[in-house]
């Protein structure tokens, strides 16, 4: 596949985006394990919601 | 399942926990098969290959827009029917539009340099998806600047409203303005001008997008109603140390 005179700009641009979409994709799963480690931590020391139930409970 | 029932929190984490495996792996599937396609597709008699920078960066204009209208929906449901997971929607779409606007800004600068003969020209098309992008940092400073999420919420949802005036100008700008810009060739009337060649890669790339987007958002929304869980937790906990 030859990409011609204007390479560096068709690789860049999918280079960015690739770039892109894999920090959002990060980012969003180091959340998710930051809030459950957050939870974790407050139900381990002994605080619970009103209900009861689990703060990770999705059932 | 109803609208109405999404509105319990746990429900919604049920439901996403068991579909978000599923859209992950579609998403992936799309986007090998899209870039395949892309790859494949052939050279245009006019740009050459950088006719496949268009496969990136019209679905990510599209999507620039669609987020914003998906914030809108969201707002009227914070302000109109009050749903508990509105402002959940609207704050965690923001980021993501934020980095679907950027990425058409910045690949349509890349594309435009060797097509126009310049990365950017102040014309409608061009200064109005800036300002879209500028709109999306704003809302996600707005977000940051108010503790109270409720707050944060209605005023977002106000400012969100106000902004989707922008979504109009940017899609008719190429019509009503003299602009670098080619006017619309896939949805306008009379059907796309775009080759199949050139078409069918473009709208499954652009499906590939829609899938990343809903995988992203609905993981985004898991995480924020985490971190509401983890706020009421601290203030509670924060409650009772006081009392002791």
């Amino acid at each position: 596949m030859s990409l011609g005179p204007y390479a560096s700009f068709i690789v860049t641009s999918y280079g960015i985006v690739a770039a892109v979409v894999l920090f959002l994709i990060v980012w969003i799963a180091t959340d998710y394990r930051r809030q459950r480690e957050r939870l974790r931590e407050l139900e381990a020391s002994g605080i619970s919601r009103r209900s009861g139930r689990s703060a990770m409970d999705i059932q | 399942m109803m609208l109405i029932d999404l509105a319990n929190p746990t429900r919604f984490l049920s439901l996403t926990a068991r579909i978000l495996p599923w859209l992950a792996a579609a998403t992936a599937i799309m986007l090998l098969i899209g870039l395949y396609q892309s790859a494949a597709a052939p050279d245009d008699y006019q740009q050459g290959a950088t006719v496949k920078i268009m496969f990136i960066h019209v679905p990510n204009a599209w999507l620039s827009m669609f987020v914003w209208g998906v914030m809108s929906v969201a707002a009227l449901g914070t302000l109109v029917w009050r749903h508990p997971l509105a402002d959940v929607a609207a704050k965690t779409a923001a980021p993501i539009g934020a980095a679907f606007t950027f990425l058409a800004l910045v690949t349509g600068s890349l594309w435009g340099r060797p097509m126009w003969g310049t990365y950017w020209e102040w014309d409608a098309r061009l200064t109005s998806m800036l300002i879209l992008f500028l709109m999306y940092l704003g809302l996600i400073a707005l977000w940051r600047a108010v503790e109270d999420p409720s707050r944060a919420a209605r005023a977002a949802a106000v400012l969100t409203l106000v902004g989707a005036i922008n979504l109009p100008i940017i899609k008719f700008s190429v019509d009503w303005w003299n602009t670098l810009h080619q006017p619309a060739s896939v949805f306008r009337m009379g059907g796309p001008t775009l080759d199949r060649a050139f078409l069918i890669p473009l709208l499954v790339m652009a499906l590939a997008f829609s899938l990343l987007f809903v995988t992203l958002h609905l993981a985004a929304m898991r995480n924020e109603i985490l971190r509401r869980r983890v706020r009421a937790l601290q203030m509670m906990q924060a409650t009772r140390q006081q009392a002791a």
